[in-house]
């Protein structure tokens, strides 16, 4: 069976900066994969590329059987690629319903009233079906996190790409949002998640990679990949005996 | 997680609030007065409202272009000169009837900004301002260059033409009257509709994040092109109209910036960009300064300057940014409001 994401020998510079060095990667329908890796390694850039924010150099991604290398991020996103950005990018304007809003009528592409009760559902799992119709600008960051995953969901993703949801926020919080994030897996979406917190990850993904400087260093099972010598030296500072 | 069955029977969504409802009511009665006016009303009266009127509408298309679609263009006199020179050249060389070429004006307008936008829209930001700039001096300047238009000294209506229009002067300036409030009405209600259609929600979520608007479906690019022609079109109309009343036209009045930009920017800005309500008030203390310091010449000017800078350094949203943030005041709603039925088993809706 093919891949549902698939990039392959991917490269991207920045001047002499290399962000991503030849990344291949293969993601499969209902998988939840977790990325780690320091900063700067070029986690955030594996997401533009998939999204279209950023265009590769060389290489070739492809998503649900189609070759989307050079298509534009909107029709990326109406195939079923959602995301949340790692620093939250509220419509500060906009209710937060409308917010949902503009995922379901124009990512999932359904009509306006169609989409009404869709939003009103994501909001509950959300946990902001009270903040409705506040606006989005008001919004704690712990709101705003939230706001990010459910406007990616409200567009009825296929694969969800989350960006350090779980970024800045308290323990308690952080569990909360796993619970959630668990909860739209089980929905048969595909994950892909970005995460400082290990133990986060360990909990949620079936599959871990490990990047640095562009390059996926490891992948393979979660606990499997945090016991190889060389994650311990890169991610924990760990030096390799 | 939620397994509750269907959300249809327990959500509403509102889209209008007691007081735009209110509002709508008022707005009614006042334009049924503004209707009757030549019955009652001085000339000198009617074409102060009629001006009003198109400038209100060429303020609510700024303030789209501008305040909802972020492109700030400063060129949009352009098609205010093309409508009004189509409407000439239409009625005049091929003997169209003038208010045919009216509509004739808009299209001609929508489809030469086309391949304008495909110019402008590679500048960004203050590149895009200026460069819709000298495209309105070229077209100024070619106009200019065409004696078959009067070249720069422009020309006039035929009589004929205008006997056309209306059998006696009295005629046509009720007839004039009454097209300005028509014209005006049908542009800022199709600019309300926008507003309040996906396509109101796609441009309020692309002037907050572009980025994030495109990873959620929205072509941002054919979103604003859609824009920049649809307000094309109706500055053109309006183009094609006042001149049509003005019965002459010159490149330095149908291209004039001070006339169809500049003050319709202040407007806009004073009375708050971004909102529909904002160009109201910013129309309304516009001629009220204007009326009251016609008699101190070049004054206005000057006080309009101070004016307009004191707004922008103490309330940057304008006057309308004031109060209507302050007491959440929508006399045009837009939003969507999700509310949640008293009687949430009740029947499907």
């Amino acid at each position: 069976m093919a891949a549902l994401l698939a990039l392959d020998r991917v490269d991207k510079s920045y001047g002499a900066l290399k962000v991503a060095d030849s990344v291949t990667l293969a993601v499969d329908e209902g998988e939840a994969l977790g990325v780690i890796g320091p900063n700067g390694a070029g986690k955030s850039t594996l997401f533009n590329l998939i999204t279209g924010d950023v265009a590769p150099d060389s290489g070739r991604i492809s998503f649900a059987g189609a070759d989307i290398t050079a298509m534009a991020a909107y029709r990326r996103s109406r195939l079923g690629i959602g995301r949340s950005y790692q620093i939250p990018h509220p419509f500060a304007n906009m209710t937060v319903f409308e917010n949902l809003l503009v995922g379901g009528i124009f990512g999932a592409g359904r009509g306006e009233k169609d989409s009404y009760p869709h939003c009103a559902e994501v909001l509950e799992l959300a946990g902001l079906i009270d903040k409705a119709n506040l606006p989005a600008g008001s919004l704690t960051l712990l709101q705003r996190k939230r706001l990010e995953l459910a406007r990616a969901l409200a567009m009825r993703p296929r694969l969800l790409l989350l960006d350090e949801i779980g970024g800045g926020l308290t323990e308690h919080e952080c569990n909360e949002l796993v619970e959630t994030v668990r909860a739209i897996h089980a929905r048969g979406v595909t994950i892909v998640w970005i995460e400082h917190i290990v133990h986060v990850l360990l909990s949620a993904a079936s599959r871990l990679i490990v990047m640095d400087f562009g390059q996926i260093l490891a992948q393979g099972e979660p606990r499997a990949v945090m016991a190889d010598a060389r994650v311990q030296e890169v991610y924990m500072g760990i030096p390799a005996s | 997680m939620s397994t509750a069955p269907a959300f249809t029977t327990r959500f509403d969504v509102e889209r209008s609030t007691q007081l735009s409802r209110v509002s709508a009511v008022i707005a009614c009665l006042g334009l049924a007065v503004l209707i009757s006016l030549p019955w009652w009303g001085e000339t000198g009266t009617m074409r102060l409202i009629a001006e009003m009127a198109y400038f209100l509408a060429l303020a609510q298309l700024w303030n789209l272009l501008a305040g909802y679609a972020g492109l700030v263009s400063v060129g949009q006199q352009v098609y205010v000169g093309i409508g009004g020179y189509v409407l000439f050249a239409t009625s005049d060389w091929y003997g169209v009837h003038p208010l045919l070429a009216i509509l004739i004006s808009g299209v001609a307008a929508a489809v030469i900004s086309l391949p304008m936008a495909l110019i402008v829209f590679r500048l960004r930001g203050a590149y895009f301002a200026v460069g819709t700039w000298v495209v309105a001096e070229i077209f100024n300047l070619f106009v200019a260059q065409v004696p078959q238009l009067g070249g720069g000294s422009g020309y006039s209506l035929t009589p004929e033409i205008v006997r056309s229009v209306a059998a006696d002067r009295a005629g046509r300036e009720m007839l004039m009257y009454w097209m300005a409030l028509a014209i005006s009405i049908a542009v800022i209600a199709f600019v309300y509709m926008l507003l309040r259609s996906r396509h109101g929600l796609a441009l309020t979520a692309i002037r907050d994040s572009e980025a994030a608007s495109e990873s959620l479906g929205v072509d941002t690019y054919r979103t604003k092109l859609m824009i920049y022609v649809v307000t094309a079109l109706c500055t053109g109309l309006l183009g094609g109209f006042i001149f049509l009343q003005k019965l002459r036209i010159s490149p330095e009045a149908a291209f004039s910036i001070n006339d169809w930009t500049v003050v319709v920017i202040f407007m806009v800005v004073i009375g708050g960009i971004g909102t529909m309500e904002g160009p109201i008030i910013g129309l309304l203390i516009y001629f009220a300064m204007r009326e009251m310091l016609a008699d101190y010449g070049s004054w206005y000017l000057i006080l309009l300057g101070i004016v307009a800078v004191a707004v922008m350094l103490t309330a940057r949203e304008g006057i309308w940014g004031l109060i209507g943030k302050r007491f959440d005041l929508h006399l045009f709603p837009v939003r969507r409001r999700l509310i949640q039925r008293p009687d949430s088993d009740g029947k499907p809706g």
